[in-house]
């Protein structure tokens, strides 16, 4: 087994099947850790600024890597028109900036205020550094590797899907530039992270407030037990 | 008519001293947890005053509770797609700032200080951050009025006084101030639950107390902006809002809550009273001048066969019924029309009541300065009394004055009458035609006087069963299987903040 063959071969599965395994398992067990954890109430101030720019930036960028794993075809389509395609690297680049900004702010904010620093533990230490390093590889592809809308839809698209359909095609990735190598490869380091940190708070997010009842009742016994 | 039972509670401010020990009972039993310090789920605040948090009355910073909306209301801090929006930073979040930073002092310094000259000092070091800090802020620290001008001055219910009652202010800064004791309200349209994205807050459907699963909650922090008695708070340790149980564990084996047993004026008073739930959305909707009466509406009366009948229909066990036959709470508040909500017009229907204060010194400082008591209208010059009427009526009547002045009215006429029975020096015709007046009768004069001045324990707190054991019996299979634990179910973990 070569280096490739092993980091982009084997480590993607290691990865996700211990994501799959211990997200059941914390949720199973200890239901009460799963929170957004959050620090507003520490410091509000530069909280707004770093998360706001931090959440729309990175949730941009998402939707734009499903959207091309999901359906390439339409990056590429959009991508035939010059115009098109300039619009659209401009905005994953924007995105991907205030991503960046957000973040920065976010660890500025938690290394400067001590009672920031009381409420961060060694796993936020560890997220922190790994998503800044995913966010910098991302906007430094973006700067010195153009075009890779089109060409994340020619190779990543068609790697991503064969790890997922268990035949795992390493040739697509192995002539990549070093900085999307360490791209793909933090990437999945971040699935594996998502249990052990805070990361669980995605899951949580309130979609059904939209629809359910504005009060909640909680009965024990909503019937006469003994007649 | 959807019967439901409220456990409900009422204050009854004139034998309120402001001694705090409800206070530290509470805290005591329930928040001396890290990341709870700053918590106080009963405090006393002095009024008129800023109150804690810092204002926690200005609507327009916090955004706590309802508002109308057309023909509904509408929370104010957010709505379904809002919450959403928010969802990165909310943006009316009290901050600990507006609460206090948590203190203690470092003692081991007294004991290590090297020997020298001066007298060695504990100097305050922060709970939260442990570094040395400087005390700016408590959770009484406009106690009293701290001796100072600027606390009764910002009290954001002044704004509807006039200038000649402004004016008086300095006096009453001076002369007079009452406490105000406050817990959660357990609202029948609470707030906190309607804004809480996670539905991890829900009103217990057999007591009506507003509970929050930690399980469920995720930290959105809408509880604490939504409650606008701020009695909603955020444990920053465990990433988790915690608020008062009203001591249900107590409850649930007959005692009363800690705050309530210890209290040592013997202010509070606890009993079921039967509600109607259908009416809860269109009352909470009515005009803010009709709020007060239909809440008061909204309780039912527990000797009436056709609401009994009901009550049993819709789940209501009989003894609960019997529970609310003999609440305090029901006679004072429907009764004798003696108690009233603090701020109905957050249209929460606040299930906690207050008679408001009598306010002992109705003296004043003539011209020339000097302290005078009106002998002859001693009782009766309600409109001299030192705090304005419209202060109180913004407190306790959403702003209607008459609804204050009728409750006044009914406290002197007991007063009047007892002094006439005990004393002997006022006009019998004068009692009598307060009585006629008030609506008031010799046999409910004495009543009011028994019941506020020389009630027993259990006269105080009629707890109803709260029937835990057919909790217990819905468990399937085998019933030990919580035995030797606290309480049925609940954690099984400790309750450690996440990774």
């Amino acid at each position: 087994m070569t280096y490739d063959e092993f980091l982009f071969g084997a480590f993607p599965y290691v990865c996700l099947v211990v994501a799959i395994v211990a997200t059941i398992w914390r949720y199973v067990t200890d239901r009460f850790s799963y929170s957004s954890l959050s620090s507003q109430f520490l410091e509000t101030r530069q909280l707004f600024w770093g998360s706001t720019a931090w959440h729309i930036g990175i949730l941009g960028v998402l939707t734009a890597h499903l959207v091309g794993f999901l359906i390439p075809q339409s990056i590429l389509w959009w991508n035939m028109e010059p115009v098109r395609l300039y619009i659209l690297e401009t905005t994953g680049f924007v995105l991907g900036l205030l991503a960046l900004v957000g973040l920065f702010l976010l660890i500025y904010r938690r290394v400067t205020s001590s009672r920031i620093r009381k409420v961060t533990s060694l796993m936020d230490t560890v997220l922190f550094a790994s998503l800044l390093l995913q966010v910098v590889t991302g906007v430094w592809t973006a700067i010195f590797y153009r075009w890779g809308s089109s060409w994340f839809s020619a190779f990543a698209t068609p790697y991503l899907w064969s790890i997922l359909e268990f035949r795992p095609d390493v040739t697509l990735v192995n002539s990549l530039p070093l900085m999307v190598k360490i791209h793909i490869l933090n990437a999945f380091f971040l699935v594996s992270l998502f249990p052990f940190t805070r990361l669980v708070h995605m899951l949580s997010v309130p979609i059904p407030y939209i629809w359910r009842p504005h009060q909640i009742m909680r009965w024990n016994r909503r019937q006469q037990i003994i007649d | 008519m959807d019967v439901r039972a409220q456990v409900s509670m009422m204050f009854h401010l004139d034998k309120c001293i402001g001694c705090h020990t409800c206070s530290v009972a509470c805290k005591n039993i329930w928040t001396d947890r890290q990341g709870t310090e700053y918590m106080w789920w009963n405090n006393v605040e002095t009024k008129p005053g800023t109150g804690y948090p810092t204002k926690w009355e200005d609507q327009e910073k916090y955004k706590g509770g309802w508002e109308p909306q057309g023909e509904t209301i509408k929370l104010r801090v957010t709505d379904k797609f809002r919450g959403l929006a928010n969802i990165f930073h909310q943006p009316y979040l009290p901050t600990i700032d507006d609460y206090y930073e948590p203190w203690t002092y470092k003692y081991s310094d007294l004991f290590d200080a090297p020997a020298g000259d001066d007298q060695p000092t504990a100097r305050p070091i922060s709970m939260v951050t442990g570094e040395n800090m400087d005390i700016n802020a408590g959770p009484n620290w406009d106690d009293d009025l701290g001796g100072s001008t600027v606390y009764a001055n910002n009290d954001p219910n002044f704004e509807n006084l006039n200038d000649a009652e402004k004016q008086a202010l300095f006096e009453i800064e001076r002369l007079v101030f009452f406490y105000l004791p406050r817990i959660c309200n357990h609202c029948l349209n609470p707030a906190c639950v309607a804004s809480c994205p996670s539905g991890a807050l829900y009103k217990r459907g057999e007591d009506g107390i507003v509970l929050l699963d930690q399980e469920v909650c995720r930290a959105w922090r809408f509880c604490v902006s939504a409650c606008p008695y701020k009695k909603s708070y955020f444990n920053w340790k465990t990433g988790k809002s915690e608020k008062c149980i009203l001591c249900f564990p107590r409850l649930e084996s007959g005692q009363p809550p800690a705050c309530f047993h210890s209290c040592v004026g013997r202010i509070r008073y606890l009993g079921v009273v039967l509600y109607d739930a259908d009416k809860i959305e269109a009352y909470a909707s009515a005009p803010k001048e009709k709020l007060l009466e239909l809440q008061r509406e909204m309780i039912l009366d527990p000797h009436d066969p056709a609401v009994i009948a009901q009550a049993e229909k819709n789940g209501v066990d009989f003894s609960v019924i019997e529970s609310a036959q003999k609440s305090p709470v029901y006679r004072f508040l429907k009764e004798w029309g003696l108690a009233l909500p603090l701020h109905a017009e957050y249209r929460t229907l606040p299930m906690l009541f207050y008679i408001p204060p009598l306010l002992p010194v109705l003296g004043h400082v003539d011209k020339k300065g000097v302290y005078n008591v009106d002998a002859e209208e001693y009782f009766t010059s309600m409109d001299k009394a030192r705090i304005p009427l419209q202060y109180l009526a913004d407190l306790f009547a959403a702003g209607d004055q008459e609804q204050v002045r009728s409750v006044m009215e009914k406290l002197l006429t007991v007063r009047m009458f007892k002094r006439l029975e005990e004393v002997d020096d006022v006009d019998p015709a004068l009692v009598d035609s307060l009585l006629k007046k008030t609506g008031l009768t010799a046999e409910s004069c004495e009543e009011i006087y028994r019941l506020t001045s020389l009630p027993t324990f259990d006269e105080r707190f009629v707890i109803p069963p709260m029937h835990r054991e057919y909790a217990a019996e819905l468990i399937k299979g085998d019933p030990y299987t919580f035995k030797s634990e606290a309480g049925i179910g609940g954690f099984k973990n400790t309750p450690d903040r996440g990774l």
